[in-house]
């Protein structure tokens, strides 16, 4: 189909900036983004039948990864003080 | 002598913009909302039976005037609860550690039981002021006592919120601390200290659960002596 309408998986390397180009970066438009983004995810690892521990772990761990990269600044000075 | 243990309780910020809002956010996306199914998935099955468990445990006491304050009350627990259990997680920031939060949280509500059983029963509230049975020397000492602990409430709901988590979370730092300074030099303590660090993530997992239970069902009971 016509480049904007693709998903993100589905546009080839080569086509990314043109892609980006045509994506909506007013404040609906990201919220919009970021709302598909969680229902997809949701619907594919925490909305099933039989599911289990792991949607939710994945979004425990990534909240942890997004968590060290707020405190990074602080942390790389804390590794590198010399007397703790 | 450092003060570096308290960074932890540092409000994050990136490029200067303040997260604490999108740490406080967070919970909202481990409940998913409802949906038109009567048994959408296993996870809401699991935090609907902790919804039922948790409403009924706290309405049961109160009669039917007091049924109003079942969404505010168990949101509020979820709440507590939610945001304790994540900040034991690596990493993690918890705004409950912040006094101007759970200040924010506990004098509005308190208020709001105070004035609704002052404007509804006010004898019946100012009675509460006085235990049945004293003897009559002691009751002018008595009920300025029971003013002061009433007036003291909110401070003490706060406090004690804030004052328990900073206290596990600063306790578990050192405790780790000392696991891995003491690794190189005497590997047995930092093994014994490890086995005091796990008592201690224990402790604190549950003290997490617990602080929010108190806090919630001491509200309840403040609403109970005033609705």
């Amino acid at each position: 189909g016509p480049l904007s309408e693709r998903p993100l998986m589905e546009v080839r390397l080569g086509e990314l900036h043109t892609w980006i180009s045509t994506c909506d970066f007013s404040p609906q438009g990201l919220l919009g983004t970021v709302q598909k983004a969680w229902n997809s995810y949701y619907a594919k690892y925490i909305n099933v039948r039989r599911g289990g521990p792991s949607g939710i772990s994945m979004l425990l761990a990534g909240y942890c990864l997004l968590s060290y990269s707020w405190n990074y600044q602080h942390l790389k000075r804390y590794r590198w003080r010399k007397y703790h | 002598m450092n003060l570096s243990f308290f960074d932890q309780f540092m409000s994050p910020s990136l490029l200067g913009i303040p997260l604490v809002l999108i740490s406080m956010l967070f919970p909202m996306l481990m409940f998913p909302s409802l949906n038109n199914r009567w048994i959408p998935n296993r996870l809401t099955t699991l935090q609907l039976w902790l919804l039922h468990l948790i409403t009924k445990q706290l309405m049961t006491p109160l009669n039917k005037k007091g049924h109003k304050w079942a969404i505010i009350l168990s949101s509020l627990m979820i709440f507590l609860l939610t945001i304790n259990l994540l900040g034991l997680l690596p990493y993690t920031f918890t705004p409950t550690t912040q006094l101007s939060m759970n200040m924010a949280l506990a004098f509005p509500l308190w208020l709001a039981t105070l004035l609704m059983g002052l404007r509804n029963q006010p004898s019946m509230s100012l009675g509460h002021l006085l235990p049945e049975g004293t003897p009559t020397p002691l009751i002018p000492a008595l009920i300025l006592i029971e003013t002061t602990s009433l007036l003291i409430r909110p401070l003490a709901l706060g406090v004690r919120l804030t004052a328990n988590l900073t206290a596990g979370h600063l306790l578990i730092q050192l405790i780790s601390t000392a696991t891995t300074v003491l690794l190189p030099i005497m590997p047995t303590v930092s093994l014994l200290t490890t086995a005091i660090l796990l008592l201690l993530t224990i402790l604190e997992v549950a003290v997490a659960m617990i602080q929010a239970y108190v806090f919630v069902l001491l509200l309840s009971l403040y609403l109970q002596e005033n609705i």
